[in-house]
């Protein structure tokens, strides 16, 4: 296995996509509208600048930074080669760790005038590559803007840093029985800058919500230098919602400067429950019924047979290993809801099927159901030398379908595939098991991700749920998206870097590179699945 | 119960070959908060009024797609006869409205800062742009994060992106139960207390502080509810408050011209308040009485929506910039541009 990372926090073991040789390749550049403006900016995927603008900008920068926010030397340089997708690594030209937003403005200025991309980084915890870095630009790490900067308890809120670890604001606010709610799985380690820059999930989005409905209020930073405050503890922001627009950007459109994050109560009660199903659409139909009965959990959770053998040989967590499916399920709330919901939830288990029931109110019995789904990854990573990691999301309904047709390109392809599933939310992490030392392993292991993702768009869902495209996932874009619809995206960049010069060839795929990959885009009637409904 | 998508697409395609402006509207309900009103715009108006339907409903998704056209009573009766909710439960003046023109103007109801707003509820849209192309953002799932979320961009937009053909949201179950109750508390009072809950895990969804008295709705099932009453005390309230105050018909505002703000819900209370709502952060007051961050609100003010004043010259460059990207002609709402939108 090749990990950069202990694997209990950081699970994917992702690696790059590469696209698939595609049928229908003229079909994306022949939507282009004639007439649509695009931005002038240059091919973000090619190199950009010249060696003699970076030798004036490093040395514009030396005047304007202290010597230790710049890191020059190539083996000071190595650590920064990649995030959390570390199968796609490049050395930046320069590392720039601003410790004040004067320092990060320096920088940003600089990098316009003189040319020069600038990729932003938090704590390098990402899984789709959306920090990689480039040999012609910066890499703007702003690890060291770490300061918790006010906690408002009247208001139940904090102002933050971008470089704030995710886990920190939850600990610093705990004693007065607040917390901040998204938890992507790596919090120990991912920053809330990233997190805002991905719209960052985790097991709790269907009750709480994702970053976007968590954060208040965010100030950022243009390469133009110019400060923008959207939203805050007072309330929406002025005209277009540009608080909004800015979760989920991936550091293309400017850098964040400073969060306001919303703080919750401390749930009083919390219950666990886990269910063993003998057949794998008896737990989907189970889901449904569960959230169509009114009810919604703080967690919900379903893993297949393999997944939990796996989870089960790892840590024990005494989950029903004779099960097609679990379903792990988190309520929440006032004591009175939590008993009440938790009755409906056993009971609905049992009218579709489940042969086992556990329930957890001690803490400990919750961390013990808790901890085989948190330990799933690592677990399935035991199972084979590589594993790579999808996180496409499907309306609920078409579970049933879609990891049937999973299970059949399993055969197919002839490797192993785990599923882990927020059921709640229907963000499904399918973990496809290879070997990357038997050669065309790695290409086959591609080839198969790359159909469940077009399975996902296809049946209604997206090639991404929390993982942000990245670099990762640009082939897949073309296939969700329309030209006219890329370039759509192309334009709102430009509204706010139109030099083109944030982040580039990150997150939205040139049209030029959809026409080359072929993106399999789906149009009404020929479906690439035309025996799965679709909505 | 048709699909409009076509003609609308026409329209703005020949509006645009014409370089004439459209004003979009569904049932005009909303005029009244805008400049002009949408008779006067007869020339140009471009109705989505007769786009309607619901495209897919699936309950236990927690899903509605709707075309834009669809009149909001009609959808939300569809919503509660399968026992769900639009989350940001949207006024319906003289019970008229449009789910597009209800996601477009991204107004919400006094449930705000429980069950979120409009663009909290937004998964995806169907839109045409300035350009007269037909594109699709977002999706029917609560998680995405594939490109630019345009769709939640356009909560509050008032169009001024593109013309709205489909909306995806994101829905809630209705409560069990919801009682309102009533305490006798000044507006310091008042505030006071819902600080001292505010780390609670009380079940509120909405509170209104006006004329002495504190009004809380509590909502959830009977257990929770009932002991959230028994907590909070007071009297039983009555439940059609919070309509009235959704579609600001309450008489406490009705007779007077109006200054809104958006403020961080534990500031104190100014005498001149004549209403407070969404937990402390949305107040009320005469517009004679109006100072920072106050505005006036309403047509005779030009504003639309009560938010936080503190925008500049930079954001507003920056937000012109965007309009043009989807908009570069300006051909939709130049009305609204020019007093919301304008560089």
């Amino acid at each position: 296995m090749r990990r950069a990372f202990p694997a209990a926090t950081f699970p994917c073991n992702v690696r790059p996509m590469k696209e698939n040789a595609a049928e229908q390749a003229a079909e994306a550049t022949s939507e282009l509208h004639p007439e649509a403006p695009t931005s002038d900016a240059p091919d973000p995927e090619a190199a950009m600048g010249s060696e003699a603008a970076r030798a004036r900008a490093l040395a514009r920068l030396r005047k304007q930074l202290p010597a230790a926010a710049l890191l020059t030397e190539s083996a000071q340089r190595k650590p920064f080669e990649s995030d959390g997708l570390t199968a796609l690594k490049e050395v930046p030209w320069l590392v720039a760790l601003p410790g004040n937003e004067d320092q990060l403005k320096s920088v940003l200025t600089i990098c316009r005038e003189e040319g020069v991309p600038v990729v932003p980084r938090g704590a390098g915890t990402g899984l789709s590559g959306g920090a990689r870095p480039r040999a012609d630009g910066v890499l703007l790490g702003l690890s060291r803007l770490d300061e918790i900067l006010e906690i408002d308890l009247e208001n139940c809120a904090a102002r933050v840093q971008p470089g704030v670890r995710n886990l920190a604001i939850s600990e610093a606010v705990a004693e007065h029985g607040l917390y901040y709610a998204p938890d992507p799985s790596s919090q120990i380690a991912c920053s809330i800058g990233g997190n805002v820059a991905e719209n960052s999930g985790g097991v709790h989005c269907l009750k709480y919500g994702l970053t976007v409905h968590n954060v208040l209020g965010v100030k950022v930073l243009t390469l133009a230098g110019d400060e923008l405050v959207l939203g805050g503890p007072g309330g929406d922001p002025e005209s277009l919602d540009l608080l909004a627009l800015m979760c989920g950007s991936e550091g293309l459109l400017g850098i964040v400067t400073e969060v306001w994050v919303r703080l919750l109560p401390i749930p009083p009660e919390r219950r666990v429950l886990l269910a063993g199903f003998p057949t794998l659409s008896g737990a989907a139909d189970a889901v449904a019924a569960i959230i169509g009965s009114g009810l919604i959990p703080a967690g919900l959770e379903m893993m297949d047979a393999l997944a939990v053998e796996a989870a089960e040989a790892f840590v024990h967590a005494g989950y029903p290993t004779d099960a097609a499916a679990i379903l792990l399920c988190e309520l929440d709330g006032v004591p009175e809801e939590v008993a009440h919901d938790a009755k409906l939830v056993e009971r609905v288990a049992r009218e579709h099927g489940a042969e086992s029931l556990q329930v957890a109110e001690s803490e400990a019995e919750q961390a013990r159901l808790w901890l085989g789904r948190k330990a799933a990854f690592p677990a399935v990573g035991r199972l084979a030398p590589d594993y790579y990691c999808m996180d496409g999301t499907i309306p609920r309904a078409a579970l049933a379908d879609v990891l049937e047709r999973i299970s059949e390109l399993s055969e197919e392809f002839g490797l192993q595939v785990a599923n882990v599933f927020h059921a709640g939310d229907g963000n499904l992490h399918p973990l496809i098991l290879y070997d990357a030392n038997k050669p065309g392993e790695l290409e086959q292991a591609e080839a198969f991700g790359s159909q469940i993702l077009n399975l996902c768009v296809a049946v209604g869902g997206t090639v991404t749920g929390e993982h942000g495209v990245g670099v990762e996932k640009l082939g897949p874009m073309c296939g969700q998206f329309s030209s006219a619809e890329l370039e759509q995206f192309f334009r709102l960049k430009a509204a706010f870097d139109p030099d083109g010069l944030m982040n580039p060839g990150k997150a939205i795929p040139t049209l030029t590179r959809c026409s080359e990959v072929g993106g399999m885009h789906v149009h009404g009637g020929r479906l690439p699945f035309p025996n799965l409904e679709r909505f | 119960m048709t699909d409009r998508s076509e003609e609308l697409l026409e329209a703005v395609q020949s509006a645009r070959a014409e370089g004439r402006a459209v004003t979009i509207a569904g049932t005009g309900s909303k005029a009244f908060l805008a400049e002009s009103s949408v008779e006067t715009e007869h020339g140009r108006l471009l109705s989505t009024e007769e786009h309607q339907g619901i495209v897919d409903y699936r309950p236990d998704e927690l899903v509605v797609t709707v075309r834009s056209g669809t009149p909001l009573k009609l959808l939300k009766q569809t919503l509660a006869r399968e026992g769900q909710m639009l989350p940001f439960d949207p006024p319906e003046f003289q019970g008229l409205g449009t789910i597009g023109g209800a996601v477009a103007s991204g107004l919400a109801g006094p449930g705000r800062p429980w069950r979120g707003g409009v663009r909290d509820a937004v998964l995806g849209v169907k839109m045409i742009n300035g350009l007269g192309e037909a594109l699709s953002f977002g999706g029917q799932v609560m998680k995405n994060v594939a490109g630019f979320d345009v769709a939640r961009l356009q909560a509050g937009a008032f169009g001024s992106l593109g013309v709205l053909l489909e909306v995806s949201l994101r829905l809630l179950p209705l409560p069990q139960l919801e009682q309102t109750r009533v305490l006798e508390r000044d507006a310091e009072a008042a505030l006071s207390q819902l600080r001292s809950w505010a780390r609670l895990p009380l079940p509120l969804t909405g509170t209104a502080i006006f004329e002495g008295r504190l009004h809380l709705r509590l909502s959830g099932s009977e257990a929770a509810v009932s002991a959230a009453a028994e907590a909070v005390g007071g009297e039983l309230g009555d439940d059609s408050l919070w309509a009235g105050l959704r579609d600001h018909s309450l008489p406490a505002l009705k007779s007077v011209l109006l200054a809104c703000a958006q403020v961080p819900p534990a500031t104190a209370a100014p005498a001149e308040d004549l209403l407070i709502e969404w937990n402390g952060a949305r107040r009320w007051r005469e517009a004679s009485t109006a100072a920072a961050p106050y505005v006036p609100f309403g047509p005779d003010y030009g504003r639309y929506r009560c938010l936080t004043a503190g925008g500049n010259e930079t954001l507003a460059a920056y937000q012109a910039r965007l309009k043009a990207a989807f908009d570069p002609d300006h051909l939709f709402n130049p009305e609204l541009t020019r007093a919301d939108l304008a560089a």
